[in-house]
């Protein structure tokens, strides 16, 4: 019984014959598309290496069937980098060494993403812990990682903050 | 993964007509369901996507200050709703305390109430599980059965409810609103799940085609001010409870007018302590009458195995949501919701946790 979904992958709209509806957000990504960027690790919820932003949240793209986004959004790694500009988090995470093997990286950077864009976190380190708790780093990074986080999240707020222009009571915002 | 008909209906009503079939499953986000697809222990033969379903996505306030939640409210977008959060804390708690930020981002309320057993051998094709193929017996009576139940099992099965999120749901007596063959009913969450008995491990009351479409929590300001969750886990955070407590108090001076009491992690549904709730009416509260509490909601605990540590453990964790809530619910939920160890941003309340 085949048919199509519609999905925005990194911007490009994407029509996606699905020959099969067993397909995993997950295996379309790496599989159909080739972007290997998102990893697989446990394949079953537990890791967070397949973390995703769908419709700009994060979530877990091995436990999300691919047959019922049509129609969604999807970014993955490969999407977050503004040509050969990095975004605030990966930069984040190189500056504060947040990862050794690299192989939980994309994830973890992904999650940091729909962390701060959900904006519970503030500037506390342990509830920067808790919610991240959801992406595991086998090497272990975890000190980096948490820092990398809150120095992201620094830089994005303060690329958001108003700039005074000339003649502007109010300002005007930067972004 | 076995191969399966994905069907996607457009009105609830096309939704029940299809998920009436044999070999029907629903599915909404699919993180417990598409995991036990994964592991063959759920072979649906038709998958009937419900998560485009108009109209059940919402949080309504009804005029008598109940709330309205529709089936497929996504967790953390129901734990982080400002107004819900204000009225019903523990369940936000609850809610903040489960899986972990990408799977809550996920999950929905009714895919929450409906998930599976975690025990081992129920995930394990190769296992006798009653529950998985009745009739098959429980490899985990005689197993590695350190997590599971102490209230309210059978030789038939022994495995426990998962979710905190219905731990409050069963103190606050949220009602299930379903959608059948034969039209909409609704019951309390309290007769949903059902306990294993002598024969079998059915785990809830829901016939073919059943669809859980929302659930509604009557006006709570009472308990608002003194409610708390507690949950004990293995590692600090995104873990299954081993035991986990609600406590809600409504307080007149020192005194306890009126409480709502449920454990979760004991039983095969999430368990409601009225014992234990009708003795707190009119008491001080007291350390004292928070053990008598305790001991009264543990009365008929009984191991299943290698777990009398979690009567125990049960115990302790019920005095401990019932001392933080007297305390009071927190002005900002601690940066570990529901950790029974001490707020780093809030001072310990007194009693130690580690003392029965």
């Amino acid at each position: 019984m085949p048919f199509s979904i519609s999905l925005t992958v990194n911007g490009q709209p994407n029509s996606i014959a699905l020959d099969d509806p067993r397909v995993t957000l997950l295996d379309l990504l790496r599989e159909r598309l080739h972007l290997t960027g998102t990893k697989k690790g446990c394949d079953r919820g537990q890791c967070g290496a397949c973390t995703v932003l769908l419709d700009g949240r994060r979530i877990n793209a091995c436990l999300t069937l691919a047959a019922s986004l049509d129609g969604s959004t999807v970014t993955t790694i490969e999407g977050l980098a503004n040509g050969s500009e990095l975004h605030p988090v990966q930069a984040a995470f190189i500056a504060c060494d947040g990862l050794q093997c690299g192989y939980c990286t994309p994830g973890q950077i992904m999650s940091a993403v729909g962390l701060l864009s959900e904006g519970h976190a503030g500037d506390d380190p342990e509830r920067v812990r808790e919610l991240m708790s959801g992406n595991i780093c086998r090497c272990g990074a975890y000190q980096g990682i948490t820092q990398a986080v809150l120095e992201a999240g620094q830089a994005i707020s303060q690329q958001n903050r108003p700039v005074p222009a000339e003649g502007s009571e109010n300002g005007r915002s930067a972004a | 993964m076995n191969r399966f008909d994905f069907i996607r209906p457009t009105s609830l009503a096309d939704a029940v007509a299809a998920g009436t079939s044999p070999g029907s499953v629903y599915l909404a986000a699919g993180t417990n369901l598409i995991d036990l697809m994964k592991i063959g222990v759920t072979r649906p033969e038709r998958v009937i996507d419900i998560s485009r379903l108009p109209g059940l996505d919402r949080i309504e306030w009804l005029p008598d200050g109940s709330v309205r939640i529709g089936a497929l409210v996504r967790n953390s977008d129901l734990a982080y709703d400002k107004r819900f959060a204000a009225a019903y804390p523990a369940v936000a708690e609850a809610l903040l305390s489960g899986a972990s930020a990408q799977l809550r981002n996920a999950a929905t309320v009714g895919g929450n109430l409906l998930q599976r057993t975690r025990c081992a051998y129920f995930q394990d094709t190769a296992s006798a599980c009653n529950r998985r193929e009745p009739g098959s017996g429980c490899d985990a009576l005689q197993g590695e059965n350190r997590l599971h139940a102490v209230l309210g099992w059978t030789e038939q099965c022994i495995a426990t409810h998962p979710s905190d999120f219905c731990v409050p749901l069963a103190a606050l007596d949220a009602m299930v609103e379903i959608e059948g063959q034969d039209g909409r009913r609704e019951l309390p969450i309290g007769a949903l799940h059902r306990l294993p008995d002598a024969h079998g491990a059915t785990e809830s009351v829901l016939a073919p085609g059943d669809l859980i479409t929302g659930l509604r929590l009557s006006e709570s300001t009472a308990f608002a001010a003194h409610a708390r969750y507690v949950k004990l886990r293995e590692r600090t955070s995104y873990a299954f409870a081993i035991v986990s407590a609600v406590a809600l108090l409504s307080m007149d001076g020192d005194r306890i007018k009126a409480s709502r009491l449920a454990l979760g992690g004991v039983a095969a549904k999430p368990w409601r302590a009225s014992a234990a709730e009708a003795a707190l009416v009119g008491q001080r509260a007291t350390r004292e009458a928070f053990e008598r509490a305790a001991t009264a909601a543990l009365g008929d605990a009984r191991p299943s195995g290698d777990n009398a540590f979690k009567i125990t453990l049960a115990h302790r964790i019920l005095v401990r949501a019932l001392t933080l809530a007297h305390q009071g619910t927190p002005k900002v939920l601690p940066a570990l919701p529901a950790s029974p160890f001490p707020d780093p941003h809030s001072p310990a309340p007194k009693g130690d946790l580690h003392v029965a």
